[in-house]
């Protein structure tokens, strides 16, 4: 029942541009590996692409893409808002309240970085009252 | 925001005004995210709704808004959108606070008038304040409670000064969800809170200068001082008075 890490990934254009990320209390010990904010990039990038290709692929009618993606040991919860902004969580298995936090997380972000009249939009959030949300909805994160 | 020079109350956030800003909105073609809660509230506000022209806004009864309340979310997201239309017109700190206490002071004057009036209308003895501290007393609690929903948390005197006085507020409701870069860390957004109170100490007839604080507690992160610093004028008639 552990998160490890979010990440708030807002679209820009039709490339995928993370904007916000942050990992959570036990994930290092846990194994989650430390990355360069590039990498971050760049997995972000990747994960924008799959979605995209998921979002075609149902035989059925039009589909949103991915919403679970789950691997042996952990699972990548994604929630795809309305405006195109991805925020996408990363936990363990057995986590069952992933998209309950993802809602959460949208609310925090509606409030605390689209209010704030000193957030551009499409940019890096830096915004105290978003991490401080954040921090109270999950737990103190790590640098 | 282009319409921001045209004589109409646009920036006020008294219930029952702002509610012409949200006339532009069709209640109908938003959609339901950023639909407005108070937007049946307009239509109570003039009766059932008929088809045809609506009544102007100077035909309403001033009463019967006074209770109906705005959606804290449009008006943050409108009070965001007038610190990004200033900031992007100044430069440097001091001149962003100025404009914003300027954009207040236009929202003060039209809050004392209405109030004034509402007074007149309501009560058996309306009463206009001329000494100074009824007037605070009158800034704190019913001028908060029209523009905010809640009075003040607190009225302080200072000790240094005698022409200095303090209206504090714990959690101002239009800066909640600010966040103010490190590098800009003086500047307070309630500048526009300081400009109502200005124009409400000038319409009383009690010139001060007015602004505004960020005075953090550990309890409160958001925590803001009002400064008042009466003219001289002032306390020298509070002194014959006596």
């Amino acid at each position: 029942m552990t998160i490890f890490s979010l990440w708030a990934h807002k679209v820009i254009n039709k490339a995928g541009g993370l904007v916000y990320q942050r990992n959570f209390a036990g994930s290092s010990s846990d194994g989650l590996a430390q990355l360069t904010s590039n990498e971050y990039l760049v997995l972000a990038g990747t994960l924008h692409g799959i979605h995209a290709i998921t979002s075609r692929l149902s035989p059925t009618g039009s589909s949103s893409g991915a919403q679970v993606i789950e691997g042996e040991t952990f699972k990548i919860t994604i929630l795809l808002t309305a405006t195109g902004t991805k925020f996408v969580l990363l936990t363990s298995l057995a986590e069952a309240t992933a998209e309950v936090v993802l809602q959460r997380v949208y609310e925090a972000y509606s409030d605390a970085v689209m209010k704030n009249p000193f957030h551009t939009p499409e940019m890096p959030i830096r915004s105290e009252g978003f991490d401080a949300r954040i921090t109270s909805l999950i737990g103190a994160g790590q640098p | 925001m282009q319409q921001y020079s045209q004589p109409h109350p646009r920036f006020s956030v008294l219930s029952g005004s702002s509610l012409s800003s949200a006339e532009h909105l069709s209640p109908t073609a938003s959609s339901t995210r950023f639909s407005l809660p108070s937007a049946p509230s307009i239509n109570t506000a003039i009766g059932t709704p008929k088809p045809g022209p609506r009544p102007n806004i100077y035909d309403r009864n001033i009463n019967k808004t006074r209770t109906s309340e705005v959606s804290a979310s449009a008006l943050t997201f409108l009070f965001s959108e007038v610190v990004q239309y200033t900031q992007k017109r100044v430069s440097g700190i001091n001149d962003l606070e100025r404009r914003l206490n300027t954009l207040g002071y236009r929202v003060g004057t039209r809050v004392l008038e209405l109030m004034v009036w509402r007074a007149e209308s309501s009560s058996k003895a309306p009463k206009r304040e001329i000494r100074f501290l009824p007037a605070l007393m009158a800034i704190h609690t019913q001028v908060w409670r029209a523009v905010f929903g809640r009075p003040a948390d607190a009225i302080e005197k200072s000790v240094e000064n005698e022409d200095e006085y303090m209206i504090i507020d714990n959690d101002p409701p239009i800066e909640r969800h600010i966040s103010v870069p490190r590098d800009m860390n003086q500047l307070s957004c309630s500048s526009f809170t300081a400009g109502i109170v200005e124009a409400v100490l000038d319409g009383l007839g009690l010139p001060a200068r007015v602004t505004a604080h960020h005075t953090p507690t550990q309890q409160f992160s958001s925590r803001t001082t009002i400064l008042i610093k009466l003219d001289k004028s002032v306390l020298e008639r509070e002194e014959i008075l006596k």
